[in-house]
């Protein structure tokens, strides 16, 4: 066994939305063939399986998803597990998967992501995306997870003298975006006006500026470099080439600075020291913006604007396809969707279709690199992968 | 669901949940609550259980308008962090204001209220809560 | 006289919450009908008598200065605990850090179980069974929608910090006495939600009869007149029963005004006539006399000579005064009175 490079040898997905007649298994399930079948490669072939997933205990009584998930494939027998870190989980899942071909263990493995949010009602699901804070000092005091981004909306505000304005244009970006991305769960373009006016859920955080709740899979297959040799199916090839997980403070209330998440500076830091890069190779960017103000709050930790200027990327259009730094240009956590567990693996799933040229009007020209921030809870853990075309 | 029905979990955490305990690290000084036995400063296990002050300010806060199932009946209610007198910041509910009444600032002092209960037929969970202060 | 026990600290504590007498009289009557009180307290959606009662015993114990982990006793007097069985005492002695060897006990006589709370306690000390010890009236009472009781069902609670007699306290206990028949007034079968009453046999043959008895017996005891005392606490159920049975006992309205609040926070049943005390200490001067005559029907009284100390205005500078909770009033609309109380559910 020698420690090898790890390619993404297929990509798959569902489309994001309130998928009323489909399962959770039945997504995940959907997702998985999907990028077997773009990997151009036997199911057999898969070795091991990583399933990223949050709450499938909570809303669905069901755990051991990893297992389930091969034999509902066909495959029982390969090497299975479920990874959780909250939202974060699809990064963690992947970081799994890389770590397993990366050591040479495994030639060919499977991540898929998935969530099924609309099983439960919404006071339901609002006590599930608590879960990733501390329940017995801050669920039970009656923080909703909004609640909590809510306020380091406030503080980032206050210490920065942003506007709430310039922040919520994170959101009619997406939408933008989204509206070209046929997997998208909102393909309608939305105005600002549109975005302030809509109801507050957690002051001061107006429901669109909030990711939906959806349901959907995402998944990749990763594969050692001699099998991706192997490959003919496609002309360019994607390396994973850089993948971290770091974690902060637990609580926000417990951190030096509630507008910045060391956990990112971490994460992007390493990812980008495995892949050999700096920040300014990157050509493409996903971030979690699952609230508009954490959008602006990665693109600052990520090392793209000093703190509390993130939110002038937006407002100069650097985030634009043909801007400094294309950023979340399928339609990121708000317009793509964010089922969490699975969102992790739709960030690369949405930068793999754009290295492949595959975009259509959303198509950033020429990108090589590619970086996906997944988040879990308001930073918690923060998963950074690299993703490098090399032919 | 099981974890809200379940009595031990309440009981074993009422000491704190009444009290307002930190933990303050003996090698660099750090306060943080709840008490726990790592400090996540610096990582020392030595860590003291001290009692909070009891009056601090609200440092920034919201409204919950969309709760989770558990405070389903409750909205809209106010949460916050609050920064104690001795400088440890907890998170908590705001009472006996109306969300329009509280500002950044705003003095408040802790108080035991009924947090939730567990059902009609089970235990009632306190715990502290802060109002503004009465001079 | 040798004292009982000592007061070395009290509290009180009336929720936020007001809903004016005419706002029911609105609901019920269209306005015709006129309150015996102006308005009274309202608990809100998250309180209860214990955590009422929590409130005034943090106030007792920062006026008594006291360690709380020497505090042996906790006696807790109301007919509107959050649980049928288990007492709100448990909970109160933990939150607050009370002595684990506690001699803890939730008690029911209607709107006297405060005073008797506090006459248990007395003896305790006295007998020399403990040395430090908590005495609290609470209640939300509840009156039946539209059932004249409900202009005055009122929240509040009262708490006493009780030590020696030898210690240097805010006052002292000189004498006690307690009275009690079977006369059925009002009560509360078990399982039932609201409690009934006997409208004008609640007075002469209930109120009158057993505070008069009361007082008759401690100053027969003590060879105390009313000249003797410069301040009376009466159970306040309204604002014309206290004034009537002051008359006929011979004290005058003077002595009877810091101690009478029923007008504005209504009747706090178990905690009323402690409330009262409370109100009347956070006025009272070294040596004043003063005599406290509850009722609780079922029925009984209990009556308390207390003496203040020389202690007293220092140890009522450590919290709020009653008149202080009393004036932090935010008044309510029916509708929102019945949401508090937990009567429209969603």
């Amino acid at each position: 066994m020698r420690v090898g490079r790890v390619f993404i040898a297929g990509a798959g997905a569902t489309s994001v939305d309130e998928h009323w007649h489909k399962s959770l298994r039945d997504l995940m399930r959907e997702a998985s063939l999907q990028a077997i079948n773009d990997a151009g490669i036997e199911k057999k072939e898969i070795q091991a399986i990583y399933v990223s997933n949050m709450s499938s205990g909570y809303l669905q009584g069901q755990e051991h998803l990893g297992s389930l998930l091969a034999t509902w494939l066909g495959i029982p027998g390969v090497a299975a597990v479920k990874v959780e870190a909250a939202c974060g989980s699809g990064g963690a899942a992947l970081h799994q998967a890389y770590l397993a071909v990366k050591s040479g263990v495994y030639d060919c493995v499977l991540v898929t992501g998935v969530e099924k949010m609309t099983d439960a009602v919404t006071s339901d699901v609002t006590s599930a995306l608590v879960m990733a804070e501390d329940q017995e000092y801050v669920a039970f005091a009656g923080f909703s997870f909004v609640a909590l981004n809510a306020l380091v909306y406030r503080y980032y505000m206050k210490k920065y003298g942003a506007r709430q304005e310039d922040i919520a244009l994170f959101a009619v970006h997406d939408h933008k975006y989204a509206a070209n991305n046929p997997l998208a769960q909102h393909q309608r373009p939305i105005t600002l006006d549109e975005v302030l006016r809509s109801p507050i859920v957690a002051d001061p955080i107006h429901l669109l500026e909030s990711a939906p709740i959806g349901d959907g899979s995402a998944a990749l297959v990763l594969c050692s470099e001699e099998k991706a040799a192997k490959l003919e199916n496609r002309d360019v090839l994607l390396e994973l080439a850089g993948s971290a997980v770091s974690t902060d403070v637990f609580s926000i209330h417990d951190r030096e600075d509630p507008t910045t998440i060391t956990a990112t500076v971490k994460a992007v830091r390493k990812a980008l020291g495995m892949a050999s890069l700096e920040i300014k190779d990157v050509d493409l960017l996903e971030v979690h913006d699952a609230f508009t103000v954490l959008g602006v709050i990665h693109l600052e930790d990520l090392g793209f604007a000093k703190k509390g200027e993130g939110w002038r990327l937006l407002k100069e259009g650097q985030l634009e396809k043909d801007g400094d730094i294309p950023t979340n240009t399928m339609g990121g956590l708000k317009a793509r969707g964010h089922p969490v567990g699975a969102t992790g693996i739709y960030q690369v799933y949405d930068i793999v279709v754009q290295l492949r040229g595959e975009a259509g009007p959303n198509q950033v020209p020429n990108p090589e690199v590619g970086l996906a921030q997944n988040v879990g809870g308001v930073g918690g853990t923060v998963a950074v992968s690299v993703i490098k075309r090399v032919r | 669901m099981a974890f809200m029905r379940s009595v031990p979990r309440v009981w074993r955490e009422r000491l704190k949940k009444y009290r307002l305990i930190k933990g303050q690290c003996r090698k660099c000084g750090k306060s943080f609550y709840p008490y726990r036995e790592s400090c996540p400063a610096c990582g020392s296990d030595e860590v003291e259980s001290v009692k909070l002050p009891e009056r601090g300010f609200v440092e920034v806060f919201s409204v919950v308008r969309n709760p989770p199932a558990e405070f389903a009946d409750k909205a809209p209610y106010v949460v916050a962090l609050v920064r104690l007198d001795d400088g440890t910041l907890v998170p908590a509910q705001i009472t006996d204001v109306a969300p329009e009444e509280v500002y950044e600032g705003m003095r408040v002092e802790a108080t035991l209220r009924k947090y939730r209960e567990q059902g009609e037929k089970g235990i009632i969970e306190y715990g502290i809560k802060f109002r503004p202060v009465i001079d | 006289m040798k004292y009982l026990a000592s007061i070395l600290g009290y509290g009180a504590y009336i929720p936020r919450f007001r809903i004016e007498a005419k706002e029911i009289s609105r609901v019920h009557t269209g306005g015709a009908e006129r309150a015996p009180v102006r308005q009274k307290s309202v608990p809100g959606p998250d309180e209860d008598s214990l955590t009422i009662a929590y409130e005034a015993a943090r106030y007792a114990l920062r006026r008594a200065g006291i360690d709380p982990s020497l505090v042996e006793a906790l006696y807790v007097g109301s007919e509107s605990p959050p649980y049928a069985v288990k007492p709100s005492a448990t909970v109160i002695a933990e939150a607050l850090g009370f002595s684990r060897k506690l001699y803890g006990i939730d008690m029911e006589f209607a709107c006297k179980a405060g005073t008797t709370a506090l006459i248990s306690v007395a003896g305790l000390i006295g007998a020399g069974v403990i040395k430090y010890g908590m005495a609290i009236g609470t209640d939300t009472a509840q009156g039946s929608p539209g059932d004249e009781l409900e202009y005055t069902a009122a929240a509040g609670a009262a708490a006493y910090l009780l030590g020696p007699a030898t210690e240097k306290a805010a006052a002292y206990i000189e004498h006690v006495y307690s009275y009690v028949t079977d006369t059925p007034d009002f009560w509360r079968r078990e399982g039932q939600k609201y409690p009934v009453h006997t409208f004008r046999f609640t007075g002469e043959p209930a109120y009158f009869h057993h505070i008069v008895s009361a007082a008759k017996g401690l100053m027969e005891e003590t060879g105390l007149s009313p000249k003797d005392f410069k301040y009376v606490v009466f159970h306040q159920p309204n604002v014309k029963f206290p004034q009537r049975v002051a008359e006929m006992l011979g004290f005058s309205q003077e002595q009877l005004k810091p101690g009478l609040l029923s007008g504005d926070i209504g009747n706090t049943y178990a905690a009323a006539s402690l409330i009262g005390l409370a109100s009347t200490l956070d006025v009272a001067a070294p040596g004043d006399r003063i005599l406290v005559v509850s009722f609780g029907s079922g029925a009984g009284s209990d009556a308390i000579s207390l003496v203040v100390g020389n202690c007293i205005e220092e140890v009522r500078s450590r919290a709020p005064t009653v008149a202080k909770l009393v004036a932090r009033a935010k008044i309510v609309d029916y509708a929102i009175y019945l949401k508090y109380r937990g009567m429209i559910e969603r």
